[in-house]
């Protein structure tokens, strides 16, 4: 590619680091991710609650696995997602970045939350306990603390640019703890007991219960960039209320 | 820079003297939630000998985090702070110099104080040896983890919970290694992979924290 391309290809994509640009788009990309995500979620359910088969050794409580681990790979997705953006915030400073990585926390705890509760739901009739202290259970339980510690930080700080920076050091600090919160949790675990349950033994899966699974997944990333889109754009009106586009906007919905 | 760090730790020993009290209350803190524990569970020396170590630890995160808002909010409000971050001194070092005056002053003290409250636990002379060790290497991590958590919370509203939230998910590793450094002990097992894995926080922490809290105190002063 050209020097002239490259330059053209960095500035079109640049061009939508500023909130000016960039909420149209948001927008756009909220409406087509909105419309698809509902259809995705709902045919990865139908498959996983009507098609895929039963579990032999699980029954049917297995089923709760369609919600259950897309959502937790949503939560620990959303955090590595958001953590790039403050990072980019902190590195070359611009102003969405703050506010896509806020927008992100709360759809991200969100997830961990719903994780958590499913995961209970599903211990309950497998283990036969509501909570075990399991590597996994925990170090889940931890990121949700720092997804509340996130938000508490962000809304504890009164001017906007410090509040994204301050909560940026935090998202960065904790991209690089939870390996290390992980793996230590892990290791006590198995310091004291056996794993209670090993997924790694669990039987391949059948394929239908793969697609159900990957459908749902999708959906909810999908249903992430739609509300995060959403969140976005009511940040940018908020923060860029002064200046007169958002006022000839505003103006133009009213 | 050596200079600037040493003159920091210097300072903030001198103050930390002239205000006794605050040192004092974290250590009577620390002593008063292990003390807590034995009335809360039973006196059950087998039992007590089983939480000990987790108990002390627990209680050392906890007056750890109540000490954290003094380390850069009293410098902070009286203008301190600003002085120092504009002076030609290096960031860094200051940090540094504070953080190590910190822990001289809320971390030391839990580590000569553990083995009398190892007593009260009914611990072993090799697991009391032990526990102190371990917090002798994990206080220090806690100080740099919760030096960032401070510089985070420097001016917003109601610092000091929010400061214990940010600042004790990020305190788990050390709490499980320092645990588990004393009840393998205990169990009479090979400790060295414990100490090393203490060593190498404190070594990361010590490259990264005062990075962390320079670019917080730039970002709040």
């Amino acid at each position: 590619m050209s020097d002239a391309k490259l330059l053209h290809a960095r500035s079109s994509v640049f061009r939508y680091a500023s909130p000016v640009t960039f909420f149209p788009l948001a927008g756009k990309l909220s409406r087509l991710c909105g419309v698809c995500a509902p259809l995705l979620i709902c045919v990865g359910l139908y498959i996983g609650f009507f098609v895929a088969p039963t579990d032999a050794q699980q029954g049917e409580a297995y089923r709760i696995i369609f919600i259950h681990v897309p959502a937790a790979w949503m939560s620990m997705f959303i955090y590595v997602v958001m953590a790039f953006w403050a990072a980019a915030g902190l590195v070359i400073r611009t102003r969405l970045s703050g506010m896509m990585a806020l927008a992100l926390a709360p759809t991200g705890a969100l997830f961990t939350f719903i994780a958590l509760w499913t995961g209970a739901l599903w211990g309950k009739p497998t283990w036969g306990a509501w909570w075990v202290w399991d590597a996994r259970l925990t170090s889940e339980l931890i990121l949700l603390f720092l997804y509340f510690g996130f938000m508490a930080l962000h809304a504890s700080i009164d001017d906007s640019r410090r509040a994204d920076k301050a909560a940026a050091i935090l998202a960065v600090t904790g991209l690089v703890n939870i390996p290390i919160i992980y793996f230590s949790v892990k290791w006590w675990n198995t310091l004291h007991q056996g794993a209670s349950v090993s997924f790694t033994n669990a039987p391949t899966m059948a394929a239908s219960m793969f697609t159900g699974m990957m459908l749902v997944t999708v959906g909810f990333w999908l249903y992430s960039i739609a509300i995060a889109c959403v969140r976005v754009r009511s940040l940018i009106l908020e923060r860029e209320g002064s200046s007169p586009w958002v006022a000839a906007y505003l103006r133009k919905q009213s | 820079m050596m200079t600037v760090l040493v003159c920091i730790v210097r300072r903030d020993l001198l103050v930390a003297t002239r205000r006794r009290a605050d040192v004092l209350t974290a250590v009577v803190f620390f002593a008063v939630v292990v003390s807590l524990f034995p009335l809360a569970t039973t006196p059950d020396a087998e039992l007590l000998r089983n939480i000990g170590p987790g108990v002390v630890w627990v209680a050392a995160l906890l007056s750890s985090v109540l000490t954290l808002p003094r380390l850069f909010s009293v410098d902070h409000t009286d203008g301190t702070l600003d002085q120092m971050l504009l002076s030609a001194s290096p960031i860094g070092a200051i940090v540094s110099g504070k953080i190590i005056a910190h822990w001289l002053t809320a971390g030391l003290p839990l580590v000569v104080l553990s083995p009398v409250l190892a007593l009260q636990f009914d611990l072993a002379p090799g697991a009391m040896l032990a526990l102190t060790s371990s917090l002798f290497l994990g206080t220090p991590v806690l100080s740099l983890i919760g030096a960032i958590g401070a510089a985070l919370t420097l001016g917003a509203r109601g610092a000091g919970v929010l400061v214990s939230l940010l600042v004790l998910p990020l305190y788990v590793p050390v709490l499980v290694l320092g645990t588990g450094l004393v009840n393998a002990a205990g169990a009479g097992l090979d400790t060295s992979a414990h100490f090393m894995l203490l060593t190498a926080m404190i070594v990361s922490a010590c490259v990264l924290a005062p990075w962390a809290v320079s670019t917080a105190l730039r970002g709040a002063a």
